[in-house]
């Protein structure tokens, strides 16, 4: 295994943690950037397919990355073994395939994982390398509440 | 719900929407990293300049919020929504940076009955956001359930 392959994890399903999502949480989220009736208003969203109070699947999202880098930070840097500078986490191009499966109610504990799935040099910025992860987050059932493909960009020059 | 002005059978194939503008504060980058994604280049002028990204630039998981906010304050919270089952693709094409201007648009690129429930449907839209400069920032497919016109949830 290549030294960037144990520094990102490669294949290693890694939890990140795990987040109770408030009624008030998810509403004042929810007021500033989704403030649908399901998201804003308990009562409203007993009328609503959702049947219940329920985070924004941005709040969600958001969260995921909250202990993505909280996680970061607890465990602190990986162990890099490899020649040069420890590698560096930059922005990120974008995700895809973003699921919500199930909506995360009110009171519900998610929680979070990451699995890094490869990475490869890039032609554009040298010294860069794209990787890419899978990302989950489950509820306290067991059952998959969130799933996406992202990618970030890492310097490794 | 029949008291919306968007409904399933509102929206149509290649019908375009405005989605207004947004203009973006450093105060609201900043109050978005510290919460969700409290890296330099999110938190600090300085640390900005000093990434790739120019300047201080909101979080891509902040420029997904303030995209709903957009799609909420022009058409979403005046429609018959019952959520989104997910996002086909997010681009982050360029960095949002404080001070910058959004503005942008969405094209209906697909509708279809929901098959197992009815009275449902989804709409599939494309969504673009420009800055000041005519730049294309963002970019995100996703579908959105909506009831037909008098159908309960």
């Amino acid at each position: 295994m290549s030294a960037l392959d144990a520094f990102f994890r490669i294949g290693e399903t890694v939890t990140l943690g795990a987040h109770t999502f408030g009624a008030e949480e998810i509403k004042a989220f929810a007021r500033k950037y989704d403030s649908q009736l399901f998201h804003v208003d308990e009562e409203a969203a007993k009328g609503t397919l959702f049947g219940a109070l329920c985070a924004s699947g941005w709040h969600t999202a958001a969260t995921w990355m909250k202990y993505n880098l909280k996680h970061r930070e607890d465990a602190g840097d990986p162990p890099w073994q490899g020649p040069g500078p420890r590698p560096e986490f930059g922005p990120s191009p974008g995700f895809e395939k973003m699921r919500w499966f199930k909506p995360v109610y009110a009171g519900e504990t998610v929680t979070f994982t990451r699995r890094a799935i490869n990475h490869r040099a890039l032609a554009t910025r040298p010294g860069w390398r794209l990787l890419v992860l899978i990302s989950q987050a489950f509820d306290s059932k067991g059952d998959k509440v969130l799933e996406f493909e992202s990618s970030v960009l890492v310097k490794t020059g | 719900m029949t008291a919306k002005k968007w409904a399933f059978e509102d929206f149509t194939e290649g019908m375009i929407l405005d989605l207004g503008e947004k203009h973006v504060t450093a105060e609201e980058i900043v109050a978005f990293a510290a919460e969700f994604d409290p890296q330099p280049m999110h938190l600090d002028e300085e640390a900005g300049k000093a990434s790739i990204l120019g300047g201080l630039s909101a979080s891509g998981w902040h420029s997904c919020a303030m995209l709903m906010r957009m799609m909420c304050d022009s058409f979403l919270l005046d429609s018959t929504s019952q959520g989104s089952p997910g996002i086909d693709y997010m681009r982050w094409k360029k960095p949002i940076l404080a001070g910058d201007t959004l503005k942008g648009a969405c094209t209906v690129v697909a509708t279809r009955a929901s098959a197992s429930r009815p009275g449902l449907g989804l709409v599939t839209v494309r969504y673009r956001l420009l800055n000041q400069r005519d730049e294309t920032v963002l970019e995100m497919q996703n579908s959105g359930m909506f009831l037909r016109r008098g159908a309960a949830a």
